[in-house]
């Protein structure tokens, strides 16, 4: 591996390490490797509102790190996962959770997958019980051994 | 097989074949419906009829006085997150003027991620609609308001309880169809 090459290499890895989500991007660490753990799993759990689709962890946008950081002060003064999720809910509404609860305004999320897949076993059913050939009669029957035994 | 048998076998093989396009269309409306009405980049709010969050921050260019929600009560306000890096800030700043000039409706500003400084040069340069502007330099009271982008404005009762709540550019069209709608129902019921 010649020079250029080596700094090239070394360069990207500087890159994907400074990429990689959370505290170090924050400049921040919890002391407590419990807290610490929580926040990571916590940071991951929320979905970033100005990026529709990154997580809190993830994303670069100053809204996530702002979040990234009430999240760490939240577990600082020692409320619980479930605090925080309430905490964040009742600003940035069910939007923010990756996994959204079970009420009215959810039901279609939730049960549609499910009154599809019934909609589509009854509907493949139906299909099978059509191309199942009806049985023969007796006049059919005997014309089917006749023939049969023409052949034979 | 009677004549009838025989319509009702071909209405029954009709029905077979336009089931699966009724299917189709059917999921051509849904997805229509889920890309076109709802803008999803627009986040519904889970802050109306709320209290308005707690703060104490410093006043812009005040000289160290301060102001807490409790400055908020007393009369209906309009509460405008602005910056001076917000382009859309800039763009619905002419109709923020208008509004507190023409109707009476009193503007409070939270100054939002952003220079002070700069903050009073923009102020100076563009005209200054706000009665006074709360500096939220690191975005905290915007976690508190469920804030995701600047420009967002909030109208707040008398009682300190967020009433209507605009993400974006607050034109003349959405002061007249959204905002003032809002206003007038305050007064209304008290």
């Amino acid at each position: 591996m010649n020079r250029a090459k080596r700094g090239a290499a070394a360069a990207l890895l500087a890159l994907a390490q400074a990429a990689s989500p959370a505290s170090p991007v924050d400049g921040f660490e919890l002391e407590d490797a419990a807290m610490a753990e929580r926040y990571q799993a916590l940071i991951g759990e929320f979905r970033c509102p100005k990026c529709l689709n990154e997580s809190l962890a993830s994303s670069g946008a100053p809204i996530a790190a702002d979040l990234r950081r009430t999240v760490r002060r939240l577990i600082a003064d020692g409320a619980d996962d479930a605090a925080i999720r309430v905490h964040l809910q009742q600003r940035y509404g069910d939007f923010i959770l990756y996994d959204p609860p079970l009420r009215p305004s959810t039901w279609a999320l939730w049960f549609a997958p499910l009154a599809l897949a019934l909609l589509a076993a009854a509907l493949l059913r139906r299909a099978g019980a059509r191309r199942r050939a009806p049985p023969l009669s007796e006049a059919e029957r005997a014309a089917v051994e006749r023939f049969v035994e023409r052949r034979g | 097989m009677a004549p009838t048998a025989a319509a009702s076998a071909a209405a029954h093989r009709m029905i077979g074949r336009l089931l699966p396009l009724a299917g189709f269309a059917a999921l051509v409306a849904l997805l229509y419906l889920g890309f076109t009405l709802r803008d999803p980049t627009l986040l519904p709010s889970a802050l109306i009829a709320q209290p308005f969050p707690r703060f104490d921050l410093p006043i812009l260019g005040g000289s160290g006085q301060r102001a807490t929600e409790a400055d908020l009560q007393g009369a209906p306000r309009l509460v405008n997150v602005w910056a001076t890096w917000c382009p859309t800030c800039l763009a619905e700043h002419a109709e923020l003027t208008r509004i507190g000039a023409e109707t009476g409706l009193s503007i409070i500003g939270i100054n939002y991620k952003d220079d002070a400084a700069e903050a009073i040069a923009w102020l100076a340069r563009h005209g200054d609609p706000y009665q006074f502007n709360v500096v939220d330099a690191d975005g905290d009271l915007g976690v508190e308001l469920g804030v995701y982008g600047a420009p967002e404005t909030f109208l707040v009762d008398a009682a300190g309880i967020i009433r209507h709540k605009r993400v974006g550019e607050v034109n003349p069209a959405v002061w007249e169809n959204e905002i003032a709608p809002a206003w007038r129902n305050l007064a209304a019921t008290p």
